[in-house]
């Protein structure tokens, strides 16, 4: 009965819905391998220990009041072969299972960088050209994209099911997935994080082009500025370069040429220039002091959009090295 | 050990007058069934909030009586979802097992007269009592009832009505309620373990333990250390809420286009502190439940617990495990992918455990003498239960393939099967049990196994499809899934779902019907009529108010004592002296 149970319903929902959403991306192979190793190893000890259970109810049944059962021993051998062949099964898993996620956790270098805002009940994207969509995403086929998100209010999370990935929307945090598309298409995307009374309306499409498609599409935009561009656009409104003068030599410190680089704090600490450190110096600057700057830097918490600081952040990224004689004012 | 003199033993005679004597009593069998009755009343309020869940999913735009506005709104909807788990998760699967049949057996089956601290306990139970209430008219408050989920993660919980109707005066007293529920619990369990450590009877070694006594000890430790984390923490979410405090809620949050006047929290720091408490949460639901499993088992194979010594290891390991992988609830969350490692390794490790559990349980029945009872198929099917849904945990210990499942439709089946459905199971199989010890008659077998059937078949075909709803990516927590037209063909298994659910929750009537009616009709129990070994059943059905009528037993051998060779019947009462040899003179 209880056999039957489980393992009717497989081939019953196979036959009545698609077990498993389409898989197009280079993750979700992988992904799908382990779940149906993991399938295979959950049926055969269902199928081993419902099979025992029931077995054992037939044969043990009691026949009669007064029937007294065998005494058992304790059974050494018996005990170690069931606690070392689960103990060999976990570590196999979890050395596959961590290559996986390792794989899954490091955008490759040459991604295309997707900025995700999430905010009760819509999400917002930027390309790096400038281009901004709501509750859609076109990406090429065949291109290795990071997205990176974060939330202007509560917690969402970016889900993808066709591409097999998810990542929550923290606010005040940046956090990241990456995926390569395989098939031109359109996929849902959910938010899966639960985010208050609309939370089921925070849903759109991934729209999957081929690149000449993705091309002409970023081209046919009424956005002409990069998201660099905008941000410099924004520097200026802000009249940031007052005190952030390229020779150092200001209030604040230069910009250029910083990104990716470790720096000293007063507090002695050193820390990697991020995104998640450029968002910080522009929200809470008192709390990343350098040595050598007095804390006279406001914050812009509540002026900027959360858009608006990455639009900054991949300005002072485009800062590289030789832009330091060129940008000088 | 210390042992209790039994000259110093209580022979006090049960207070006289009603109120004193079955309303604020401090007697521990007063108590369990205080608890045990408000369980069933909770679990009463929880199933029908769920039905209320499933028929809105099916059919969203039907009119429903009694509702305010007719169709049900979102809010409405996601307050269900909250109060829902909420309830189930504290006021069933935390009182039933644990605070219910705990209370009334712990102290007789360590040959105890009561617990260590009597009014304690009582304050434990009224505590809960009032935190039920207040949770209770959380519903009825102005916004209505709290729609953070039972997870309440921030800034969503923190902010107040502007992130949401029901984030108002219904969140607070949630937190409220909580925090009351943390204190009462607290308590609670100082007593289970003061009780275990102190008051055994003469000869009652820790080897001798009955596991379920090892099953309530080791949950009440982790009750003390979980609920004391989740009291903190429910703490400072209120400050956040009402003193303009920063726990929770980083800088430069805007909601509905208002800056919140907040800086330097940090949401991942709730969600650490949730689920340090919340994970062990799932083994305080479920380790009174496998002791259970594990004397049922044994009494009715008429058969030793197979390798007691290492089900006693495999209980604390468990309980031990259980605190150090509350972060697999966070692979997506944005914390560091490196500490992903050391989560996943841990709640993988736990499996190992829970296999060599599995497999006792199956050499305790192997080569015995079955008798099919209610109680026996309850523990069969706890068994099963527990083996679906932990082989479903071991997909969701993989961070690779989280990132799929996570906040689905999947983990609803998989924790709906190994912690309500399995501790539920575990909770029946105790009922059926002991209900003979407890009210000193028997329950009807027949409405028994009718009642097991249906909920036997009722759990799989409510929970295996929700599988497969999660594979295919439906989202849990939406109110409205008209949105989503690729989850259109999962609309036949939603409809299988909730037919599956109004069946299994009309099949409790029998139950209800079944306990009322042998609590007046039912054949009158003997003191031993399962005949078991433990000392519970060497004293009357029930009770007398001071548990064994002024003795204190003596034990003298372990608590599975089935089938010995030689013995005259096919079980050994713990307080039975053993026989001497008789000289050959």
């Amino acid at each position: 009965m209880m056999v039957l149970i489980q393992s009717g319903f497989y081939p019953v929902a196979a036959w009545m819905i698609p077990l498993q959403p389409p898989a197009a991306s280079t993750i979700a192979q992988g992904v799908d391998q382990l779940y149906l190793f993991l399938t295979a190893i959950s049926v055969f000890f269902t199928v081993l220990i419902f099979g025992a259970i029931f077995y054992f109810m037939v044969k043990y049944r009691r026949r009669s009041e007064d029937e007294i059962p065998p005494a058992t021993k304790d059974n050494l051998p018996l005990e170690l072969t069931w606690t070392i062949i689960p103990s060999l099964i976990c570590v196999g898993l979890f050395a596959w299972g961590s290559m996986l996620y390792v794989h899954n956790s490091r955008p490759p270098k040459s991604s295309m960088e997707i900025f995700v805002v999430g905010k009760q009940w819509m999400w917002h994207l930027q390309h790096t050209e400038g281009v901004r969509e709501i509750d859609e995403l076109h990406v090429p086929v065949g291109v290795p994209v990071k997205l990176t998100i974060t939330s202007e209010d509560v917690i969402h999370d970016f889900y993808i099911p066709a591409f097999r990935v998810k990542k929550d929307a923290v606010p005040g945090r940046y956090s990241s997935i990456w995926f390569q598309a395989t098939e031109v298409g359109t996929y849902h995307f959910y938010c899966a994080q639960y985010c208050g009374t609309n939370h089921s309306q925070m849903i759109g499409w991934v729209y999957v082009m081929s690149p000449n498609d993705y091309t002409a599409w970023l081209a046919a935009s009424e956005n002409t500025e990069s998201m660099a561009q905008q941000g410099a656009r924004l520097f200026d409104q802000y009249n940031c370069g007052a005190c952030h003068l390229d020779n150092g030599t200001g209030r604040g410190p230069s910009l250029a040429g910083t990104f990716g680089k470790t720096q000293k704090l007063q507090n002695g600490e050193s820390r990697l220039v991020d995104d998640a450190y450029i968002r910080q110096s522009i929200v809470n600057p008192n709390s990343i002091l350098l040595p050598n700057y007095p804390p006279v830097m406001p914050t812009y918490q509540g002026q900027i959009s959360e858009e608006q600081v990455l639009q900054l952040i991949a300005y002072v990224k485009s800062l590289g090295a030789e832009e330091r004689t060129t940008n000088g004012k | 050990m210390s042992v209790i003199p039994s000259s110093s033993q209580s022979v006090s005679e049960a207070p006289k007058g009603i109120v004193r004597r079955y309303i604020f009593s401090t007697n521990h069998k007063v108590v369990g069934v205080q608890y045990f009755l408000l369980a069933l009343i909770a679990v009463a309020i929880g199933i029908v909030l769920s039905l209320l869940m499933r028929f809105h999913v099916v059919w969203p735009g039907a009119h429903i009586p009694f509702l305010s506005g007719g169709i049900m709104t979102p809010e409405q909807y996601l307050a269900l979802v909250t109060m829902h788990g909420t309830i189930m998760v504290f006021f069933v699967l935390t009182t039933a097992p644990q605070a219910g049949f705990g209370n009334y057996f712990l102290p007789l089956q360590i040959g105890a007269p009561e617990m260590a601290f009597p009014r304690l306990n009582m304050l434990s139970f009224w505590g809960t009592l009032v935190a039920f209430v207040v949770m209770l008219a959380a519903f009825l408050v102005p916004g209505g009832g709290p729609i953070s989920g039972w997870t309440a993660y921030p800034p969503l919980s923190a902010l107040g009505s502007i992130s949401g109707p029901g984030e108002g005066l219904g969140q607070t007293m949630w937190i409220i309620s909580i925090a009351i529920f943390c204190v009462a619990s607290l308590l609670g369990a100082v007593t289970f373990i003061a009780t275990t450590i102190d008051m055994r009877a003469p000869g009652m070694k820790l080897m001798r333990l009955p596991l379920t006594v090892w099953s309530w000890f080791v949950t009440a430790i982790l009750i003390l250390m979980a609920f004391s984390v989740l009291l903190a923490a429910g703490v400072l979410l209120l400050l956040d809420r009402s003193a303009g405090t920063s726990f929770f809620i980083p800088a430069g949050v805007v909601v509905n286009s208002q800056l919140q006047n907040h800086s330097g929290g940090s949401p991942l720091l709730w969600q650490h502190l949730f689920w340090f408490f919340g994970h062990p949460e799932v083994y305080i639901a479920i380790l009174p439940g496998m002791g259970v499993v594990s004397h049922v088992l044994s009494n009715f194979s008429r058969k030793p617990v197979f390798g007691y010594r290492v089900m006693v290891f495999a209980t604390c390991a468990i309980g031990f495990l259980g605190f150090t992988v509350w972060g697999h609830h966070m692979f997506i969350s944005g914390m560091s992918p490196y500490s992903g490692f050391a989560f996943s390794l841990l709640t993988l490790a736990i499996g190992v455990p829970s296999a060599i559990k599995t497999f006792n349980w199956l050499g305790t029945i192997w080569g015995g003498k079955i008798q099919f009872t209610t109680a026996m198929l309850f523990a069969l099917g706890f068994v099963s239960l527990f083996v679906t849904g932990g082989l479903s945990g071991l997909f969701l210990a993989q961070p690779a393939l989280d990132m799929v499942l996570h906040a689905t439709y999947y983990v609803v089946a998989h924790f709906h099967i190994i912690m309500a459905m399995a501790a539920i199971f575990g909770i029946f199989s105790a009922t059926y049990f002991w209900f003979p010890k407890m009210f000193g008659r028997m329950l009807n077998e027949r409405m028994g196994k009718l009642h097991f059937w249906v909920t036997f078949a009722g759990a799989y075909c409510i929970f295996m499809p929700m599988h497969f709803l999660g594979i295919e990516g439906a989202p849990r927590r939406y109110a409205d899934f008209t949105g989503v037209n690729y989850l259109e063909p999962l609309a036949p298994l939603n409809h299988f779902v909730t037919i599956a659910a109004f069946v299994t929750g009309a099949a409790q009537l029998i139950f209800i019907f079944n306990f009322f009616w042998s609590l007046k009709y039912g054949r009158r129990a003997s003191r031993n009529p399962w005949n078991s070994t433990t000392l519970e059943w060497t004293t009357d059905s029930p009770p007398p108010p001071d548990n064994f009528g002024g003795r204190s037993p003596e034990v003298y051998r372990g608590a599975y004592e089935f089938s010995v060779p030689g013995a005259p019947e096919d079980f050994i009462p713990q307080n039975l002296p053993p026989v001497k040899a008789v000289p050959a003179s």
